[in-house]
């Protein structure tokens, strides 16, 4: 079921008697499209008790108290021609005339819904006609089941766990990656390429990183720790180099690794850019609110190990590493 | 206090697409336009104050997961900021004050970390 199917003007127009704006379109939750998604085929009760129109009310009375309910449909050569309910029955009983037969006091007024429509419609039904439980027909008008509001949350309920169960696999299956694929030495590598002064797509890279990692059921205060460090890193390729670099990170059980490497124009004195408030870099992106001399501070803050090398002229590497506790990424605790 | 109501107190203006702020509880707060010293500083569900206004405060605070961005001094973050902190989830709020003010009167509301 997508979530975001676009709707029919029918049941745009249905559902409130106006027009949806995008506002209330932003505003439907999960059951709400579920109320439209749902058929009421799919959520009503075909194990039908039903009476024949001649026998009498006592014996209906015996098949509402034996299967608990509240009345039942009346059908006669496979046709739905009535219901019969429990105050059908008491109007009966004023008058002492419990064995007359259904056909003499069952509601001829039929309102019905048909199986192929949406919840929603059931629902509708039961607020206009103040009625708790309605017979459902098929296209040739055959009666099929019955729906109650009861029907309805449970069927709700049901597709509601169903989605939840979906998306428990698929975190399941991204967070057991590592012990589904069996190899001497299994390595996930993820490779960005960040382009020089392109400050549109400052730190994408770094938020696709710690999704990923999330994704693949690593602890949140490492994800976050990958993210400040590879964000930093990703603005020096983006506000320092000359070509731009790439962006790597390998994901192993233990031990995540992040790297940058550029082309130039590297770091006269690697020991200067380590201190903090050391910075080159340019007034007009100082402006930014870049250039605090507190990158690679930071970067050595989050990470458990960190190694600069840089030629001038050649270029600049960076690389990262933060070590995992055995009981992330892969999900649970090695014996 | 929720973030609905830190926006009633300081009469801030929501710039991102309206949605359920009472859900918010800022944890704390942190002030500073120098972006690495705010991601030094500022801690999951705090609310960052900032005078910078460009792009880039979407990506610092989305990777920060911070409760809010209250952009100071009526800066005017464009419409291509805003749609990002929209995709990303990301409260922007504007106000008059400088940061100064905002976090005299965050302080004064009990936010004091």
């Amino acid at each position: 079921m997508p979530p975001n199917r676009i709707r029919t003007e029918q049941e745009i127009h249905g559902r409130h008697g106006r027009p949806i704006t995008d506002q209330d379109a932003h505003e439907i939750n999960r059951v709400e499209e579920l109320s439209y998604d749902l058929k009421i085929h799919e959520v009503m009760s075909k194990n039908l008790h039903t009476a024949s129109p001649e026998i009498s009310l006592s014996d209906v009375l015996k098949i509402l108290r034996i299967n608990r309910i509240s009345g039942v449909p009346v059908v006669e050569d496979d046709k739905l021609v009535g219901v019969i309910s429990i105050e059908d029955i008491v109007r009966a009983m004023q008058n002492n005339d419990l064995t007359e037969t259904v056909a003499q006091y069952m509601t001829r007024e039929l309102v019905t819904v048909a199986s192929y429509d949406s919840i929603v419609k059931a629902m509708q039904t039961f607020t206009e006609r103040h009625v708790g439980r309605l017979p459902v027909v098929n296209e040739e008008k055959k009666l099929v089941g019955m729906i109650t509001k009861g029907d309805i949350t449970r069927g709700i309920l049901v597709a509601l766990q169903k989605d939840y169960k979906e998306e428990e696999v698929r975190r399941y299956r991204a967070s057991h990656l590592f012990e589904d694929i069996v190899s001497d030495r299994t390595t996930l590598v993820l490779r960005y390429n960040i382009k020089s002064q392109n400050f549109t797509h400052g730190g994408t890279a770094s938020s696709h990183i710690k999704r990923a990692l999330l994704r693949l059921g690593a602890d949140a205060q490492i994800a976050r720790r990958c993210g400040i460090a590879v964000y930093e890193a990703e603005m020096n390729l983006i506000i320092h180099t000359t070509h731009g670099g790439i962006l790597k990170l390998e994901v192993e059980p233990h031990r995540i690794t992040m790297s940058t490497t550029d082309d130039g124009p590297g770091i006269p004195d690697v020991e200067q850019v380590l201190q903090p408030g050391y910075s080159t870099a340019t007034d007009q992106v100082r402006e930014m609110g870049f250039g605090a001399g507190m990158g690679l501070v930071n970067i050595k803050r989050c990470v458990d190990s960190m190694d600069l090398e840089s030629t001038v002229g050649k270029g600049t590497k960076l690389v990262m590493r933060i070590h995992i506790p055995t009981e992330n990424l892969s999900g649970r605790k090695e014996e | 206090m929720n973030l609905q109501q830190i926006i009633e107190r300081l009469d801030l203006k929501l710039l991102t697409d309206s949605r359920d702020l009472t859900s918010i509880r800022p944890a704390g707060g942190y002030t500073s336009d120098l972006l690495s010293c705010v991601m030094a500083g500022a801690k999951s569900k705090y609310i960052w104050v900032t005078l910078q206004a460009h792009l880039n405060i979407v990506a610092v605070a989305a990777l920060l997961d911070v409760a809010a961005v209250i952009i100071t001094e009526n800066a005017q973050p464009d419409s291509t900021t805003i749609a990002k902190a929209n995709e990303q989830g990301v409260v922007l709020l504007s106000t008059s004050m400088p940061n100064f003010e905002v976090d005299g009167k965050l302080w004064e509301m009990g936010f004091r970390n």
